[in-house]
C-alpha cells in the first residue's frame, strides 16, 4: 500500500517535471525579463536538481504540507480542504443511491427472471448504461430545473453556508453519477444471483424445505454479492476520484474542477496533491474491499 | 420380516418426465413405478442418463415446476400427490419427512455458511419451536452419530476446511437431523474414495437399522447396491427393465442389461 503510493508519487513528480512549460514564466507573463524569471525560479525552488526537489516535496508532503499554489499563493492544503468535502459528499450520496437502488432491484429482477418487469429493467439498464452522465445530467437538470422547477441549476450552496441546502443541491448531480453505476450493479447482481441459483448448494437448500425467499436471502444472496462487492469497490473509488463532467455541468466546486483549472494553469503543487489524494483514496478503498471480502468469504485469507 | 406386511410409505405410479427445451420432446423417465415400504432400502441402478437421478429428484420435489417439462403420474406420500400438491405441502415434507443427499459433497454445502447452521437448517425450518441451544445440542449429537469427531470445532468450521468424506457425513447429518422417514441418496459415494465409500455405505445401513429410515439409494454401482439394499430397480433409457429382491436379481437376472451389470462387477469384490 505504502509502496504503491511511493511509486505514484515518484511518477507524478517526474512527469510534471518533464512536462514543458515553466510555471515561473507563466506566472510572470511573457513580458518578464530573464532575470526576473530566474529569480522567481530560485524563490520557488525550481532551480534545484530533480531528486532534491522530490525529497523536499515528499518530506513536507508526508508532514502534511502540500506546498503553495503557484496560482493563488495560498497553501494547497487549505485550498483542497474546502474542495474535498464537496466531492466526498457527492461521492457518498451517489454511492448510497447506487446501493439503495441496485441491490433491491437486482434481487427482484433475479427472483422474477424473465417476467415483464425484469425485461423492462433489462432494457432500461441497457439504455442507462449507454447514456453518458453528462447527457443524463443535461436531461435531468432540464426536466427538474426548467420544467418541474424543483431545482435551480447552478445555484450551488456551499456546505458551510447551509448543509441542508448543500445536500439538496447535490441530490440531482449525485443521481446522474449514480444511475449508470446502479444499472451496472443491477445487471451484475442479477446475473450473479441467477448463476448461484443453479448451484448444488441451492438445490440442497430447497431439499431442506426452504421457501424461495429462504433460499434467495439465506443462501444465494451472500454468494452472489462477492462479485458485486468488487464492482462497488471500484465504483466507490471512481466516485471519490470525482466526476469532472458532472462537477462542471452543475458548477460544483469539487476536486475535479480544481484539478482542471490547476492543470490548465500549470499549478503543479495543487495537481500533484490532488493526484496523490486520489491515489491514496483508491488504495484505501481497495483495502476496505479486501476487508469486506474477508468478512463475507471464509475462503479468502489476507 | 417381509415387507409386504408393512404399509407402503411412498408409492410412485406411472411417473413420466418429459423435457421440452430442445424443440423435440425428450422423455427422461417413462412408466416408472416404485413402492417404498417402511424401513426398507431400495436401490435404483442404471447407467448415466437412465433416468434414475431424475426420478429421485422428482420424488424429492426438486424438479423445477417451470413449463420446460411435463410430469405425469403420481408420487403418493402421506396421502398427497407430491407432483401436484401445492408448494406449501411439498415444502412441509422436504427436509422434515423426505430428505436428500447428493453426489457432490464438495459443492452441495453453502461455502459461505458455517457447518453448524447448515446441519441445523431443517430443524430451524420445520421445528421453529425448538430453541437455539437445543438445536445446537441436537446438531452436535447427530454429527457424532454419523461418525464425526470433535464436533464442537466442526460446528464452527466452513465447508472448504473439510474433506469430501467429512462433507458427505455433514450432508447426512443435516439430512437426518429432523428424523425424516425417507432418505434419498443420489450417488452419495460416487465422488469419494473407495475406502470412504464403504464407510458411507455402512453408515447408511446403520441409519436404516437404528432409525428405521427408508432409504432410496441411487447408484450406477451394482456391487454397492448389493451390499446395502433389500430390493433393487434396474433402469435403462428412462424405463425400469427389472426389479426384485437383491438375491433374486443376482441369481436369476431376467434382463440382458441386468446380466451385463452383474458381469461388470469385478469378481474379487464379491
Amino acid at each position: 500500500m505504502v509502496i504503491t503510493l511511493i511509486v505514484v508519487s515518484v511518477c507524478v513528480f517526474v512527469a510534471f517535471s518533464l512536462i514543458p512549460g515553466d510555471p515561473a514564466t507563466r506566472k510572470l507573463g511573457t513580458e518578464a525579463t530573464a532575470e526576473q524569471v530566474a529569480a522567481l525560479r530560485a524563490q520557488m525552488g525550481l532551480d534545484a536538481p530533480l531528486h532534491v526537489r522530490y525529497l523536499t516535496w515528499i518530506t513536507s508532503f508526508v508532514k502534511g504540507d502540500f506546498g503553495i499554489s503557484y496560482q493563488t499563493g495560498d497553501a494547497v492544503r487549505s485550498l483542497l480542504a474546502k474542495r474535498i468535502p464537496v466531492t466526498f459528499f457527492l461521492a457518498l450520496i451517489a454511492f448510497c443511491m447506487t446501493v439503495v437502488i441496485a441491490i433491491p432491484v437486482g434481487i427482484l429482477t433475479a427472483k422474477y427472471e424473465n417476467s415483464w418487469p425484469d425485461r423492462i429493467v433489462t432494457v432500461l439498464n441497457q439504455i442507462i448504461m449507454s447514456v453518458p452522465p453528462f447527457f443524463s445530467g443535461i436531461l435531468l437538470s432540464t426536466l427538474f430545473g426548467l420544467i418541474l422547477r424543483w431545482f435551480t441549476p447552478g445555484a450551488y450552496v456551499s456546505y458551510d453556508t447551509s448543509f441542508r441546502a448543500f445536500l439538496g443541491y447535490m441530490l440531482l448531480p449525485a443521481f446522474c453519477v449514480a444511475l449508470p453505476k446502479a444499472a451496472m450493479t443491477i445487471k451484475l447482481l442479477r446475473s450473479s444471483m441467477i448463476e448461484e441459483a443453479g448451484r448444488d448448494y441451492t438445490r440442497t437448500a430447497y431439499s431442506r424445505g426452504n421457501t424461495i425467499d429462504g433460499v434467495m436471502y439465506g443462501h444465494i444472496l451472500k454468494n452472489a454479492m462477492i462479485p458485486v462487492v468488487t464492482f462497488l469497490g471500484m465504483a466507490l473509488a471512481d466516485l471519490l476520484a470525482g466526476s469532472i463532467v458532472i462537477e462542471q455541468l452543475f458548477s460544483i466546486p469539487g476536486i475535479s474542477r480544481t484539478l482542471i483549472t490547476s492543470i490548465s494553469n500549470r499549478d503543479y503543487p495543487v495537481v500533484m496533491a490532488v493526484i496523490m489524494g486520489i491515489a491514496a483514496t483508491i488504495v484505501t478503498v481497495n483495502l476496505i474491499v479486501d476487508l469486506v471480502y474477508r468478512a463475507i468469504d471464509p475462503r479468502v485469507s489476507l | 420380516m417381509t415387507h409386504q406386511e408393512k404399509k407402503p410409505l411412498l408409492q410412485v405410479t406411472d411417473l413420466h418426465i418429459e423435457f421440452h427445451d430442445h424443440g423435440q420432446p425428450e422423455t427422461a423417465v417413462e412408466d416408472f413405478d416404485l413402492t417404498l415400504y417402511e424401513g426398507e432400502i431400495v436401490g435404483i441402478v442404471g447407467e448415466s442418463g437412465s433416468g434414475k437421478s431424475m426420478s429421485a429428484l422428482a420424488i424429492a420435489g426438486l424438479l423445477s415446476r417451470r413449463a420446460m417439462m411435463t410430469r405425469r403420474g403420481e408420487i403418493l406420500f402421506d396421502g398427497h400427490n407430491l407432483l401436484t400438491c401445492d408448494r406449501k405441502t411439498l415444502r412441509s415434507y422436504q427436509g422434515d419427512e423426505i430428505a436428500m443427499i447428493f453426489q457432490e459433497p464438495m459443492t452441495s454445502l453453502n461455502p459461505l455458511l458455517r457447518i453448524g447452521p447448515q446441519v441445523e437448517e431443517c430443524l430451524k425450518i420445520h421445528h421453529p419451536e425448538i430453541g437455539k441451544e437445543e438445536r445446537r445440542k441436537r446438531a452436535l449429537t447427530i454429527m457424532e452419530q454419523v461418525g464425526l469427531r470433535d464436533t464442537e470445532t466442526l460446528y464452527r468450521m466452513y465447508p472448504h476446511e473439510l474433506s469430501g468424506g467429512m462433507r458427505q457425513r455433514i450432508m447426512i447429518a443435516a439430512a437426518m437431523i429432523a428424523e425424516p422417514r425417507i432418505l434419498i441418496a443420489d450417488e452419495p459415494t460416487t465422488a469419494l474414495d473407495v475406502t470412504i465409500q464403504a464407510k458411507i455405505v455402512r453408515l447408511l445401513r446403520k441409519i436404516n437399522e437404528v432409525a428405521h429410515t427408508s432409504i432410496l439409494f441411487i447408484s450406477h454401482d451394482l456391487s454397492l447396491v448389493a451390499q446395502l439394499c433389500h430390493r433393487v430397480i434396474v433402469m435403462k433409457q428412462g424405463r425400469i427393465v427389472e426389479e426384485g429382491r437383491i438375491e433374486e436379481i443376482f441369481e436369476h437376472p431376467k434382463d440382458v442389461y441386468t446380466k451385463e451389470l452383474i458381469d461388470a462387477i469385478p469378481k474379487v469384490a464379491l
